[in-house]
C-alpha cells in the first residue's frame, strides 16, 4: 500500500471538506456573533448543509476509491448522504424554537449536529473498518453531547449517561469483532477482506466475529434485543435530537451495515442473513408489541422506530439488488414521515405543556387542524397505508424478501404492520375523535411550518408518484460492491 | 374520449379538493357543492352505459401510461361490463349517499364530504384499475375515510366498530397484497417481463401449488371485504355504527370489492385453485347464508337486522358465483346490483326514522304504516325486492343463482333456497313490526312522511328496482363477454357440454338467463321460496321484456 495521499483525494472529498471547513466557521461565529442570535446560527447551518450539498453535485457520476481504499465516492454513499443533509437540515428547522423554549445555548448545538453529519457522511463512504469507525465515533460522540444538551433536565441527562455508557459497550463489542477479522485477514479494507476470506466460511472465529458485529451494528440501528437504550434515549432527548437520532443515526447505522456485510463478508452470507433474520422477526415483533401500550407518544414512536429497523432489516436479508435499493427506498421515505411527526411533537411543545402524552394531542383536529392532518398523514404512512409514502416502502421490502423466497418473512412483516396501525391509528382517533383540550394553543412557527410542508409533500408525493425514487435508489444500489456477486450467488 | 375513466375517476376528489377552500362556517356551500360534485359525478358515468359495447372485445376506454416504470406498475384503467355495471352503481350510491346526508350531518359537515368524496374515488379506481398495484392503491385509500366515517359520525360505540373495521379489512389485504407479489414475481419468471398487467395474470398458467396458496391469500383479502363466514364479525358493528350514508355505501359498494375482487382476480387468475377451493367455498357460503338469516331473524335493532341481512344476501352472492357455470355467475353479478340497490334502499330507510327518532329498537316502532304511507310503501317495495318477489329485481338474482347452483349441486341448491325462504321470514316480520299494526308508542304519532329530497334519495333505486325486475336484458347483456371469458379460464369444459345440451347451439348466456327468467315470470307463480326450479335450458325465443301482470 503506497503511502502519502494525492492531491486528488482531498477534491473527491470536497463535500467532507466543507463540511468540516462550516462547522468551524460556525464555532467562530458562535463566538464573534452578539448572544441570543439563535436564528443568525440555525441559518448559517443551514448554508453550510446547502453548501456541503452544492459540493456533492460534481461526484454524482463518480465512481472511484479515495485515500487507497479508506473511502468510496459512489451512487450509494451520494444517497445516504442526501438523506443525512436533509435530515440534520430539517432537524435544524425544528430545534429554532425549541432551543428558545428550553432556553439553551444553540452555538455548539448546531456544530455537534454538523459534526454528527460529517461522521455519518464518512460512515456511508466508507469501504474500510478504519475509517467506518472513524465516522461512527465521529457520529457517537455527537450524539452523546447532544443527547444530554438540555442541562436542567433529568430526562435528558439519564438519557445521555444511558446512551453514552451503552453505545461506548457496544462500540466495544463492534471494534472486537472488526479487530477478529483485522487479525484472520490482515487487512482492514472491505474489498480486500472479501476475496482474502473466501473459502473460510466455516472458521468458527470469523462466525463469531460476524455475532459480535451483528450486536454492534444491532445497537447502532436499535434492533431488539440491543434496543434496550431506545425508549428512555428518544424520551429524555431533546425532541429534535431524538428525530435526527431515529432518522440520521439509523441511515447511517445501515449505510454501515451493508458495507461491512455486504462488500466485505458476502462469502458469510448464509450467517448473517440467518442472523439478520431473527433479529428482524423479533424487532418489529416486540417493538409493535411494546408500542401498543405506551401513552407517551415519543416513547411509542420510539418503540416504532424500533419496529421499523425490523422492517428495514428485511431489505439486508434479502440481500440482492431489489433487497439493498428497498432498504435504501425505506431509509429515505422514513426521514420524512418520521421527522414529520417529530415535528408535530416539538410544535406541541408549549412552555407550560411538555405535549408529549397522548392526551395532549386530543382534540388537536380542532386547535391546530393542519399540524393534527399532519400527523394524521405520517401516522398512515408509518403504517403503511396509500397513498402515502410508506405503502411503498413497505411494498418493495416485503417484494424484495418474496423474491429472495422469505416468504415467512413478509408474511410476518405484513402482520406486524397491521398491529402497529392500531397505535398509529390511537393517536389519530385522540386528535380527531376525541374533543376535550389541554394547555395552551399549539402554534406553528414558520422553520416549523416549513418542516411540516416539505415533509407532507415528500410523503404524499412519493405516495403517488415514486418513480424517480424508486430509479435513483436502484442505480444506487447496484453499485454497492457485492451487490451483483452475492445475486449470482444466491441463485 | 381517451381519458373518459379518468374523468369519472378523479370528479369527486376534484370536489372533495374544491371543499377544502370553502370555509367551514359556510354548511350550505359546502352541502351544495359536494351534491353538485356527486350528481356531476353520476351524470358523466351514464354515457358509459350507452357507449360501452356488449360485443366489443374484453376492456374498453382503456387508458394507459407508465407509473413506475422500474417497477413495471402502469396507470391501466379499463372497464369491462361487470365494472360498467359496479361503476354505475358506485356512482348512483355515491349520489344518493351525498344526498342523503343533507340534515343528517350537523357536526363538521366540510370534512365529512370530503371523506365522502374521497372514499367515492378509492370505490371507482378500484373497479377500473387493470394493474394489481393500483387496484390495491385504491383498494387501501378507501379505509381511511371509511374509517373517519364511522369513528366521527357514527353512533355510541363507534370507536370500537371503526378499529375493528379497519383491522380486519387490513390484515386481510396485506396479505392479499403477499399474494399480488407473489403472482408478480412468478409472471416475472415466466414472461421476463415485470409487470402488473391484469389482463396478462389472466393468461398466465400458474402452478397449482402456488395457485393454492395465491388464491388463500387473495381468499384473506376479498373474504372480509365480502363479509364470508367467519370473517363477517366487523360487518354487523360497522354497520350498525356508521352513519346513514356510511352504511349505505358499505352495503352497496364496498362490499361489492369482495366480491369483485373474486370475480376479477381469483377465478380468472388461479382457475384451478377456484375448483379446488369449490368446496370449502360453498360451504362457507351456505353456512353465511344460514347463520345470517337466522340471526338476522333474531335482531331487536333494525340497523343490525339489516346488517346481518347482508351477509345472508352475500352468501347468496359467493355460492352463485362458486356454482362456476355462466347462469349462476351471472346471477351473482346481477344478486350484486340487486343488494347494492335493495340493501342500500333499507338502509337509507332505517336512516330516516332513525333522523326522526335517534333510536333504531324495533320495539319503539310499530304502526308506521299510517303515520307514514309513503315511506311504508317505499319500503314495503324495497322489502319485496330483498325477498326477491318477482317482478323485482331481486327475483331475477336469486333465481339465476338458484338455477346455478341447482346445475352445479342439487344440495347446495336446496340450502340457497332455504336461505330464501328465511330472508323472506326475518324481511317481513321487520316489516309487520314496524309498519303494521296501531301506532301504540305516542313519540310516532306525529313523525312527518319523506319529504321531496328523501324522496329523491329513494325514487332511482325504485326505478331500478323496477326495470331490472321486468327488462334485465341489457344488464345481463352486459355482462355476457365478462362471464364468458371467466368461464373460458375457470370451467373450461364447460361451454362445450352445455352447447350439446342445447342442441348444438350455444346461447349467449344472456339468451339463456332472460329466456329462462322471462319464461319463468309468465308462467310460474312463484311465490318467495322460488322452488321448483325449472332446468337451466335455453329456447329460441327472444330476450323481451317480460311480461307484466307478475303476482303482487
Amino acid at each position: 500500500m503506497p503511502a502519502g495521499i494525492a492531491l486528488s483525494d482531498f477534491y473527491y472529498i470536497l463535500p467532507e471538506l466543507v463540511l468540516t471547513g462550516g462547522a468551524l466557521l460556525l464555532l467562530v461565529a458562535d463566538v464573534l456573533l452578539p448572544r441570543r442570535s439563535g436564528n443568525a446560527l440555525a441559518w448559517i447551518t443551514l448554508l453550510v448543509l446547502g453548501a456541503t450539498a452544492a459540493a456533492l453535485v460534481p461526484f454524482v457520476n463518480t465512481h472511484v476509491e479515495v485515500s487507497h481504499g479508506l473511502l468510496a465516492v459512489d451512487r450509494f454513499a451520494l444517497f445516504f448522504k442526501i438523506i443525512f443533509l436533509l435530515s440534520a437540515g430539517l432537524t435544524v428547522l425544528m430545534s429554532v424554537r425549541y432551543l428558545e423554549t428550553e432556553g439553551a445555548s444553540p452555538g455548539e448545538y448546531y456544530f455537534l449536529i454538523l459534526c454528527a453529519t460529517l461522521g455519518m457522511m464518512i460512515m456511508a463512504g466508507g469501504i474500510d473498518l478504519i475509517s467506518i469507525f472513524i465516522g461512527l465515533e465521529t457520529m457517537a460522540v455527537s450524539f452523546y453531547i447532544l443527547v444530554g444538551y438540555i442541562k436542567p433536565s433529568q430526562r435528558s441527562n439519564e438519557a445521555a449517561v444511558k446512551y453514552f455508557l451503552l453505545g461506548a459497550f457496544s462500540l466495544g463489542i463492534l471494534l472486537y469483532g472488526m479487530s477478529i477479522l483485522y487479525g484472520l485477514s490482515g487487512t482492514t479494507s472491505l474489498r480486500a477482506m472479501a476475496t482474502l476470506l473466501a473459502g473460510q466460511e466455516r472458521d468458527p472465529r470469523l462466525i463469531l466475529a460476524v455475532i459480535f458485529i451483528v450486536a454492534g451494528v444491532g445497537f447502532k440501528i436499535g434492533a431488539v434485543p440491543f434496543h434496550m437504550w431506545a425508549p428512555d434515549v428518544y424520551e429524555g432527548a431533546p425532541t429534535p435530537i431524538t428525530a435526527f437520532l431515529s432518522v440520521g443515526s439509523k441511515a447511517a447505522a445501515f449505510a454501515m451495515l451493508l458495507r461491512i456485510f455486504l462488500e466485505g463478508l458476502p462469502t458469510m452470507s448464509a450467517d448473517w442473513r440467518l442472523l439478520f433474520e431473527v433479529l428482524s422477526i423479533v424487532t418489529m415483533t416486540a417493538g409493535n408489541i411494546a408500542a401498543l401500550t405506551q401513552t407517551n407518544v415519543k416513547r411509542m414512536l420510539a418503540y416504532s422506530s424500533i419496529a421499523h429497523a425490523g422492517y428495514i432489516l428485511i431489505g439486508v436479508v434479502a440481500g440482492t439488488a431489489r433487497g439493498v435499493s428497498a432498504t435504501l427506498i425505506y431509509l429515505f421515505i422514513y426521514l420524512f414521515m418520521q421527522l414529520g411527526a417529530f415535528t408535530v411533537i416539538a410544535v406541541m411543545r408549549r412552555r407550560d405543556v411538555a405535549g408529549e402524552e397522548l392526551k395532549d394531542f386530543s382534540g388537536l383536529s380542532f386547535r391546530n387542524p393542519m399540524a393534527a392532518f399532519a400527523m394524521l398523514l405520517f401516522m398512515l404512512s408509518l403504517g403503511g397505508i396509500p397513498p402515502t409514502a410508506g405503502f411503498f416502502g413497505k411494498f418493495w421490502l416485503f417484494s424484495a424478501a418474496i423474491e429472495s423466497g422469505y416468504v415467512w418473512l413478509a408474511v410476518i412483516g405484513v402482520l406486524n404492520s397491521a398491529i402497529s396501525l392500531y397505535y398509529y391509528i390511537r393517536i389519530v382517533v385522540f386528535m380527531y375523535l376525541k374533543s376535550e383540550t389541554i394547555g395552551s394553543e399549539p402554534t406553528v412557527t414558520a422553520p416549523l411550518a416549513l418542516v411540516l410542508g416539505v415533509a407532507m409533500v415528500a410523503t404524499i408525493v412519493l405516495g403517488v408518484y415514486p418513480r424517480l425514487l424508486f430509479e435513483v435508489a436502484e442505480a444506487s444500489a447496484r453499485t454497492l460492491g457485492g451487490v451483483a456477486g452475492l445475486a449470482a450467488a444466491i441463485r | 374520449m381517451n381519458h373518459y375513466l379518468s374523468l369519472i375517476l378523479f370528479t369527486p376528489l376534484i370536489g372533495a379538493l374544491v371543499l377544502l377552500l370553502v370555509p367551514k362556517e359556510n354548511q350550505t356551500a359546502i352541502r351544495w357543492v359536494a351534491n353538485v360534485t356527486a350528481t356531476v359525478g353520476f351524470l358523466l358515468s351514464i354515457p358509459l352505459w350507452f357507449w360501452f359495447n356488449p360485443q366489443g372485445g374484453d376492456f374498453q376506454f382503456v387508458e394507459r401510461a407508465a407509473w413506475i416504470p422500474s417497477v413495471g406498475a402502469d396507470y391501466f384503467l379499463g372497464v369491462d361490463g361487470l365494472s360498467t355495471l359496479l361503476i354505475l352503481l358506485t356512482t348512483l350510491m355515491g349520489c344518493i349517499a351525498v344526498l342523503s346526508s343533507w340534515n343528517a350531518i350537523t357536526e363538521r359537515v366540510k370534512e365529512y364530504y370530503i371523506f365522502l368524496l374521497i372514499l367515492q374515488t378509492g370505490m371507482l379506481g378500484a373497479f377500473m384499475s387493470l394493474d394489481f398495484l393500483l387496484f390495491f392503491l385504491f383498494w387501501e385509500v378507501m379505509l381511511v375515510p371509511m374509517y373517519f366515517l364511522i369513528g366521527i359520525w357514527g353512533s355510541a360505540n363507534r370507536l370500537y366498530s371503526a378499529i375493528k373495521f379497519f383491522l380486519y379489512t387490513l390484515v386481510g389485504s396485506v396479505i392479499m397484497l403477499l399474494g399480488i407479489l407473489a403472482l408478480y414475481f412468478y409472471a416475472h419468471s415466466v414472461t421476463g417481463v415485470y409487470s402488473f398487467d391484469v389482463t396478462e395474470f389472466q393468461k398466465l398458467n400458474v402452478p397449482y401449488n402456488l395457485q393454492w396458496w395465491i388464491f388463500l391469500a387473495f381468499f384473506l383479502g376479498f373474504a372480509v371485504k365480502v363479509p364470508m363466514f367467519p370473517f363477517h364479525t366487523w360487518l354487523p358493528d360497522a354497520h350498525t355504527d356508521a352513519p346513514t350514508a356510511g352504511s349505505v355505501i358499505l352495503a352497496a359498494v364496498m362490499l361489492k370489492m369482495g366480491t369483485y375482487g373474486f370475480l376479477r382476480f381469483s377465478l380468472p387468475i388461479l382457475p384451478d385453485a377456484t375448483r379446488a377451493f369449490v368446496p370449502m367455498m360453498v360451504l362457507l357460503s351456505i353456512i353465511g347464508i344460514i347463520y345470517g338469516a337466522l340471526v338476522a331473524l333474531a335482531q331487536k335493532d333494525w340497523k343490525r337486522l339489516v346488517a346481518y341481512s347482508s351477509v345472508s344476501h352475500m352468501g347468496m352472492v359467493m355460492l352463485g358465483m362458486f356454482a362456476l357455470n355462466p347462469v349462476g355467475i351471472t346471477g351473482s353479478i346481477i344478486q350484486q346490483l340487486n343488494h347494492g340497490i335493495s340493501t342500500g334502499a333499507l338502509f337509507l330507510i332505517v336512516g330516516i326514522v332513525y333522523e326522526r327518532r335517534h333510536t333504531r329498537e324495533l320495539s319503539e316502532y310499530g304502526g308506521l304504516s299510517k303515520v307514514m304511507p309513503v315511506y311504508a310503501a317505499v319500503f314495503l317495495i324495497m322489502t319485496m325486492s330483498s325477498i326477491g318477489l318477482p317482478a323485482l329485481n331481486g327475483f331475477i338474482g336469486e333465481l339465476l343463482i338458484l338455477q346455478g347452483t341447482f346445475v352445479a349441486n342439487k344440495v347446495w341448491a336446496l340450502f340457497a333456497g332455504a336461505g330464501v325462504v328465511l330472508g323472506a321470514a326475518y324481511m317481513l316480520y321487520l316489516f309487520q313490526r314496524t309498519m303494521f299494526g296501531k301506532v301504540e308508542n305516542p313519540k310516532n304519532e306525529h313523525l312527518l312522511d319523506l319529504s321531496h329530497r328523501e324522496f329523491a334519495t329513494f325514487a332511482p333505486l325504485l326505478v331500478l328496482a323496477f326495470w331490472m325486475g321486468l327488462y334485465p336484458a341489457p344488464f345481463l347483456r352486459r355482462l355476457d363477454t365478462s362471464v364468458q371469458h371467466i368461464i373460458a379460464r375457470v370451467n373450461r369444459d364447460y361451454a362445450p357440454r352445455n352447447a350439446a345440451a342445447d342442441c348444438g347451439t350455444a346461447p349467449t348466456v344472456a339468451v339463456v338467463a332472460a329466456n329462462t327468467a322471462a319464461k319463468f315470470l309468465t308462467s310460474v307463480p312463484c311465490d318467495a321460496n322460488g322452488r321448483p326450479l325449472p332446468a337451466g335450458t335455453g329456447t329460441d325465443i327472444p330476450p323481451a321484456p317480460a311480461a307484466p301482470g307478475a303476482p303482487r
